[in-house]
């Protein structure tokens, strides 16, 4: 095996250095934009678009070392096909919820699909970056090899960091090989018992990468080697889906096409605690959860009960979705930080953008 | 060094008898792992709550005196070293398992509590915890934080960031944060993954939720030889070509083997100039389906020998030489030197044959073993300290296989952290721009820069002094070899 050949792609690292410098100097925000496919996730940026798009291509990629390092405006499209090609995936399987969706605006959403219960999230699979931060240094951080303790694991602290930091230029992923075999269970359900039953099945290393329950019904999903699944199928018992039943079904969730996802405004993230979710999805109507309850997903709910039910299960809670017909939002949409970790949050931006004009706002009102 | 009276004062009314200052006591603490640097610290103290970390740290913020964190003192990068006026901060009272609930997979410890520890008290419900550093029996949960600890099973596992899902941290400001989450998520920025790895310099981790995995249903290893380390090399790669990732891929040289043959009585193929341990685990079914295409993958690349451990006694068995190869390769020489590079598989043969001809240059013999599937060095420098130049010589050796790691697209610090031991290699990984960013981030958590001075990120003087140290007429030692 060697490094696959991939079409050149266009750097403008000069170009966006410069224009971020100038930015910085006359201290005009920028809202830094991949594909434009996620603009609803967070507040609203106020500033000129630093489009990140014409910034693209696949930079090295082996399959056998599992690494893939590409500029930041390559396509999530492009980077999924390339790999497919050669038998293998992004672990964490992201949603893209457009067909322009970057590599870069993936990794700073820092969004996990269904795989993401079995796999791990986005944070988990950042092995390198290089960072355009709000005064126009260009930083390297990390590297394309699995382990490497040298420096603070600044590439991972940038998964999720909404660009808050700096616009990402490049990043290096591990990948994974696509499991040789998966099976998708369907059966009826409800919320509490399935919960228990993933929870049951996931200690007992049953292979569950992935589960969608949703109006009385549970989908799930097994991956391995491939003989050993039959094994462990009637573990989790139902009907079994045929391949592309199961691809459409695990797409739909990943991409939120889904029908529970349809007119679900506004629609709440919660992000709950094993033990406690099942009793805190009782408290709702429209619910649907994947991540054997981990990830549940309310809709049609006041925000005083998204905070009633936080309080007492635990965990947190995020407006994921606006009303479309609200154009601004007010409040916060992720759950507030005590006042010590906000300061450090302020503290860490001023190392990267010390003059806060990448993407303020998009995390938190001062931020 | 002199200690404030009223700081001294201070501090023994929130420690009592966990407060130690006098020469005698504070002499065992004088190093870590790499004992070639010692420094006898002028105050230990021994806190038994969070609180008292609290109170000592906001107290030696007040008086301006550096603190440094230890755990076990089992880190083999001087992280731990003293600093000269500082307080050594030693968390091994802090040692309660506090929780471990198997239906939410997870362990809630002190950061005391040894790696190994952990594991063993999730045994009864059928979980363990991953991440198995060599020295699993007496490393603590709060020290592989701060190194971000890996071991033989990170290939599939990952190293401890991919294992904790929480951590309680005490800044130098005396405030208590919580980074993470039992779900591993929380909102704002993904503070936990700075510091993780952070070698005590953001702040003092007094408490770590991690995720437990349960045991997998079967396990098996495979032990292929080799009798060339180039095809060896190659094989790592080609196995996860494949499409496999096994739970372990380790490799040892000829050297390695013959001491960890001879030391452990493993059964290893004597006349083999390389062999890997490889270990596939999962469902009983999907481990012989993956066994079968590892063994062909192997014999096609040329494996002189390839044989699967009957049961548990030999695996344990094949296992112990590799564990136990450390200790074993230190019986060749007085005194041996442990590399940490990583490089990307497809260069592992490359930097392997680099190493030989160092070690020719050098006249110092090198034993590999390593963690292969993560293209993880270990060269171990065997020298004798006692002769007149080795130390010098062996130091100078490291220096050149980190700076071929690094010439090969990889880091100078897999999993054994950088510490005092690796600042100057790290002015070769990093620019000055980067080295800026690590120390002006430092200081977003440290504004006073007290929490271990001096460690883990080269000032940018220091750069300046090691490349006029390395580079001769602009050209680096050992010009006349490749580099890559």
């Amino acid at each position: 095996m060697a490094l696959i050949e991939a079409p050149a792609g266009q750097d403008l690292t000069d170009a966006l250095a410069e224009r971020v410098r100038a930015a910085s100097q006359a201290k005009t925000p920028l809202r830094i934009v991949g594909g434009d496919t996620k603009r609803f996730y967070g507040r609203p940026v106020a500033g000129e678009t630093l489009a990140l798009a014409g910034h693209h291509g696949v930079l090295r990629y082996d399959p056998a070392e599992l690494v893939i390092t590409a500029r930041a405006g390559t396509l999530l499209a492009d980077i999924e096909a390339l790999l497919a090609r050669h038998g293998q995936r992004l672990p964490f399987e992201p949603p893209s919820f457009g067909q322009m969706a970057t590599l870069g605006g993936t990794v700073a959403a820092g969004l996990a699909g269904p795989a993401r219960v079995a796999r791990g999230p986005v944070r988990d699979y950042v092995l390198g970056a290089r960072l355009l931060t709000g005064d126009g240094r260009v930083l390297s951080f990390g590297g394309e090899v699995m382990k490497n303790v040298a420096g603070y694991d600044v590439s991972r602290l940038l998964a999720g960091s909404l660009g808050i930091l700096g616009a990402l230029l490049e990043v290096s992923l591990k990948v994974l090989p696509v499991a040789r075999g998966s099976r998708t269970l369907r059966r009826r359900i409800d919320a509490q018992d399935a919960i228990d039953l993933l929870g049951a099945a996931a200690q007992r290393g049953v292979p569950l990468t992935g589960s969608f329950w949703s109006a009385g019904e549970l989908h799930v999903r097994l991956e391995g080697s491939g003989s050993g699944l039959d094994e462990v199928v009637p573990t989790i018992g139902g009907d079994l889906l045929d391949e592309s039943a199961a691809a459409s079904l695990w797409h739909s969730v990943r991409e939120q096409t889904h029908p529970y996802f349809a007119s679900a405004r506004p629609l709440w993230r919660l992000s709950l605690p094993a033990t406690t979710a099942g009793a805190a999805l009782l408290r709702a109507d429209r619910v649907a959860f994947e991540w054997h309850g981990a990830q549940a997903w309310l809709s049609g709910i006041e925000r005083q009960t998204i905070d009633l039910i936080t309080r007492t299960a635990g965990g947190h809670a995020t407006l994921f979705r606006r009303d479309d017909a609200a154009v601004s939002v007010t409040g916060e949409v992720f759950a507030p930080l005590p006042a010590p970790l906000l300061d450090l949050h302020r503290a860490v931006k001023r190392v990267f953008d010390p003059a806060g004009i990448l993407n303020p706002g998009r995390m938190y009102a001062d931020l | 060094m002199a200690v404030d009276a009223a700081l001294l004062r201070e501090l023994g009314s929130v420690l009592g008898p966990g407060l130690l200052s006098t020469p005698e006591a504070c002499v065992a603490y004088e190093c870590d792992a790499l004992t070639a640097h010692r420094h006898p610290p002028d105050l230990v103290a021994l806190p038994t709550s969070v609180e008292q970390v609290q109170q000592i740290v906001r107290a030696c913020r007040r008086h301006s005196v550096p603190v440094v964190a230890r755990g076990s003192g089992t880190g083999l990068s001087g992280g731990a070293l003293p600093v000269a006026g500082g307080l050594l901060l030693v968390l091994s009272r802090l040692a309660a398992i506090l929780e471990v609930d198997p239906r939410r997979g997870l362990a809630r410890v002190q950061p005391g509590v040894t790696n190994l520890a952990v594991s063993e008290a999730a045994a009864p419900y059928g979980m363990y915890y991953a991440p198995d550093p060599s020295s699993q029996v007496a490393c603590s949960v709060g020290g592989n934080v701060a190194e971000n600890s890996g071991g033989v099973h990170c290939l599939k596992y990952g190293l401890t960031v991919h294992n904790v899902l929480a951590v309680k941290l005490v800044t130098m400001e005396g405030e208590l944060l919580t980074l993470g989450s039992e779900t591993g998520e929380a909102p704002g920025l993904n503070l936990l993954a700075a510091v993780i790895g952070s070698e005590g310099l953001l702040g003092v981790v007094v408490e770590v939720t991690v995720r437990l995995l349960p045991i997998p249903r079967r396990v098996e290893l495979l032990l292929a030889a080799f009798d060339d380390v180039g095809r060896c090399a190659e094989a790592v790669g080609q196995v996860i070509a494949a499409g496999i990732i096994p739970a372990g891929l380790e490799m040892m040289d000829a050297p390695a083997i013959r001491a960890a043959e001879a030391f452990a009585g493993c059964g290893y193929p004597l006349d083999a100039q390389a062999l890997l341990l490889c270990e596939i685990d999962g469902l009983p079914a999907d481990v012989d389906d993956e066994l079968g295409r590892t063994r062909v993958v192997l014999e096609a690349t040329g494996a002189a020998s390839v044989r699967v451990a009957r049961d548990a006694e030999e695996r344990s068995r094949m296992w112990s030489g590799r564990k136990s190869a450390f200790p074993a390769v230190g019986r060749l020489a007085p005194d041996y030197y442990c590399m940490d590079g990583t490089i990307p598989r497809r260069h592992l043969a490359d930097v392997l044959a680099q190493i030989a001809t160092l070690s020719t240059a050098y006249r110092l013999d090198v034993a590999n073993v390593f963690h292969a599937g993560d293209g993880n060095l270990h060269p171990l420098i065997l020298f004798d300290a006692g002769k007149d130049g080795e130390l010098e010589r062996a130091e100078r050796f490291g220096a050149d296989i980190l700076e071929a790691c690094v010439a090969a697209g990889g880091t100078v610090t897999g999993e054994h952290g950088v510490g005092v031991e690796k600042l100057g290699p790290m002015c070769s990984q990093f620019g000055s721009a980067e080295l800026a960013a690590f120390h002006a981030l430092k200081l977003a958590f440290d504004p006073a820069g007290l929490l271990n001075p001096g460690k883990a990120v080269p000032t940018l003087a220091r750069c300046a002094d090691y490349g006029a140290l390395r580079v001769h007429g602009g050209r680096l030692p050992h010009s006349h070899l490749p580099r890559f």
